[in-house]
């Protein structure tokens, strides 16, 4: 692990604990901000000395993340963040719940994607999922999911 | 002997049934790894919205209690324990399953839990109306010492880190500060419209809990399970001649004889429920420090310790015990002071919160209706996870080894609908991935979601009792006069420079053994 990646955790704290800082102390009314002032005034001290420390070489806990990992994720997050952001309020959330368990599932499966049964096995998962939460949420628990243009 | 009076509501067939789906789903939760039973209960929370109060509670309770007991199923047959608090367990379990001793292991395993779990109950159910007897006479000073204990305790003894577990408790108090102040009405950090509500606290205990194991689950790429390369289950349920379960002794016998060699090893079970029930009381502290705690004090107490980790009935024994027995406890500071004495009661407080129930020394008076069968269901609920944790352990081994591709995509559509159903907005669901995929980068990074929830939660109980207590002051001698004289406040302000006093020295100590704790 680089050393600058355990220094970019502490650094954004800082930066966040020194605005928060600066807005408890600035901000109107100021009696809403007491607590407030209390609480950033200990978290950008304590998020100083994490920075202090962590530029002076201390890693305690670290465990960072490598490019693999980095590149092993980052398709997954994708796909949750689209599914999130846009598909499960776009489409509907038993539409965008299908198309994400599916994609995820083709994307981390490592059963070969050159094979037929892997596909159905990939798409009965699908099937099965969505049809076991449309049962539940839908028929038994007649809970509210987000609806839009399709189901 | 208050409680006997409620246990009707709990034998009513729908708590019946709430009590039975909560044990044996919690079972299957509590194996899956990846699963903590922290997580299982925020995923379940909002499965119990329109539900009464008293029987969204009992499914918690038993998801609670038998999620904990569960994570034995993966820890003793495949090797990996299902939550944290069954690391010890693996040391001895998988070793006794490997040769051929798994069921064995199981029975001791669920019977110690079994033990445990109710005795952990039965100090539930005694000390919680003395100490919210006692807590009556707390004012807003006290109340807000407590609060600031309890995020200190979880930073200190939950942390790689002082700094960052102190930290990790400083930004959940800020997060929980964020959206309209309560006394003025004033807007505070609300930067994007989304938060102008605030930081709900059920979107958030998913995202902090659940998202960074759905993102863990995808940084594993396209690899093979752990779990589909472990021993499985059939194999490590093979009773061998040597077994309980050896030739000419039937399925009920061999249960009996788990039952009597636990009874037989009662220093460890008492180690164990000892440790788990102290380790409970404490706020902040889980499961984990209570399994490996009693593990290695049951190891220095027994006639046999060179046996420890070569497949001991007595690991089992005391780690087990020690994790079911921590669960009632942690309930105490709950239920009688607001303060969660574990990860898992945070989120419990979130659903007593959103059906409306406000933990304090009145609960009791207010809610006994809900509390009671509650606290009852958890002692029926010890009694049913063991009954089936026996039966359908192996089946329960077979179900959990689903590849980690399938789990992410469930629980990251699990977290969008239960994020979502709180207040039926898509702002909660977006807070809930931003503040989970920030989770997940803190944690690869040492700081932990525990203190930063403890925060979120114990944060605006600290504000309203610090702005009460100002405002008593104004009127007497003073804010440092009213907020640091008096026995209580002093006692509780040592208690939260004691524990990060005591999680320095631990470094320290790390430290100049070379890691080695």
């Amino acid at each position: 692990m680089t050393r600058w990646q355990h220094i970019i955790p502490p650094a954004v704290l800082t930066l966040v604990g020194l605005w928060v800082c600066y807005v408890s102390y600035t901000s109107e009314p100021a009696a809403a901000f007491l607590f407030p002032r209390i609480v950033a005034t200990v978290f950008a001290v304590l998020a100083v000395w994490g920075l202090a420390s962590a530029v002076l070489g201390d890693g305690s806990g670290n465990q960072g993340i490598s490019a693999q990992m980095f590149r092993n994720m980052l398709p997954g997050i994708v796909v949750g963040a689209i599914y999130i952001f846009w598909a499960a309020k776009g489409l509907g959330f038993y539409t965008a719940t299908a198309l994400s368990t599916f994609v995820l599932v083709a994307l981390y499966d490592p059963a070969p994607h050159n094979r037929l049964w892997t596909w159905g096995k990939r798409f009965a998962i699908t099937a099965v999922f969505v049809a076991v939460m449309y049962l539940l949420f839908s028929v038994l628990l007649n809970v509210y999911t987000p609806k839009e243009k399709l189901f | 002997m208050e409680f006997l009076a409620w246990f009707g509501p709990v034998f009513e067939p729908w708590s019946m049934m709430l009590l039975l789906i909560g044990t044996i789903g919690g079972l299957i939760l509590g194996a899956t790894p990846g699963l903590s039973p922290t997580m299982a209960v925020a995923l379940a929370i909002p499965f119990t919205f329109r539900m009464e109060p008293v029987h969204g509670l009992i499914l918690l309770g038993a998801l609670y209690t038998s999620t904990v007991a569960g994570g034995a199923v993966s820890a003793i047959l495949l090797k990996i324990p299902g939550a944290p608090a069954n690391i010890a367990t693996t040391l001895d379990g998988h070793t006794m399953a490997a040769r051929g001793e798994g069921r064995r292991a199981l029975q001791l395993s669920f019977i110690s839990s079994l033990i445990g779990g109710v005795i952990g109950v039965f100090l539930l159910i005694w000390l919680t109306p003395v100490l919210a007897q006692w807590a009556l006479a707390f004012g807003p000073s006290q109340l807000f010492w407590l609060a600031i204990v309890g995020v200190t305790v979880i930073a200190t003894l939950d942390s790689k880190s002082v700094v960052k577990g102190l930290l990790a408790g400083c930004v959940g108090m800020w997060l929980g500060t964020i959206g309209f102040d309560d006394i003025i009405g004033a807007q505070r950090f609300i930067f994007h419209p989304s938060l102008s509500g605030g930081i709900h606290i059920i979107p958030a205990l998913i995202g902090l809990f659940a998202i960074p194991q759905v993102i863990s689950m995808f940084a594993k790429g396209r690899t093979a399970s752990d779990l589909q390369s472990a021993a499985t289950p059939r194999d490590a349920l093979s009773a061998q001649a040597s077994g309980v379960l050896g030739a000419g002794l039937g399925w009920i016998s061999s249960i009996g004889a788990s039952f009597v060699e636990v009874f037989k090893y009662g220093r460890s079970l008492s180690i164990g429920t000892l440790v788990g029930s102290i380790v409970g009381l404490i706020p902040g502290v889980g499961g984990q420090i209570a399994g490996l705690v009693a593990y290695d004090q049951s190891r220095n107490f027994s006639k046999e310790r060179e046996k420890f980790g070569t497949g001991h009935p007595e690991g089992i024994i005391s780690a087990e015990s020690a994790n079911n027995a921590m669960v009632g406890p942690s309930l105490v500071p709950l239920l009688t002071l607001s303060i969660p004495g574990s990860p898992t009661a945070a989120v419990l407080l979130g659903g007593l919160i959103i059906h409306g129930i406000f933990p304090g020394p009145d609960i009791f008076t207010f809610h006994p209706n809900v509390v009671w069968p509650f606290i009852n269901s958890m002692l029926l609920g010890q009694v049913l996870m063991c009954f089936f944790g026996i039966i359908i352990a192996g089946m329960v081994a077979k179900i959990v080894k689903v590849h980690h591709s399938t789990m992410a995509a469930v629980v990251l559509a699990l977290a969008l609908f239960g994020s979502y159903s709180v207040q039926l907005s898509m702002n909660d669901v977006f807070i809930m991935l931003c503040l989970g995929t920030g989770m997940y980068f803190l944690e690869r990074w040492g700081y932990s979601a525990a203190p930063l929830v403890l925060g979120l939660i114990l944060g605006p109980i600290a504000e309203g009792n610090f702005v009460e207590g100002a405002t008593i002051a104004a009127a007497q001698n003073g804010v440092f006069e009213y907020f640091l004289r008096g026995t209580m406040n002093k006692v509780l302000i040592a208690l939260a420079l004691a524990s990060i006093a005591y999680a320095v020295w631990i470094s320290r100590r790390t430290q100049a053994h070379g890691g080695q704790s």
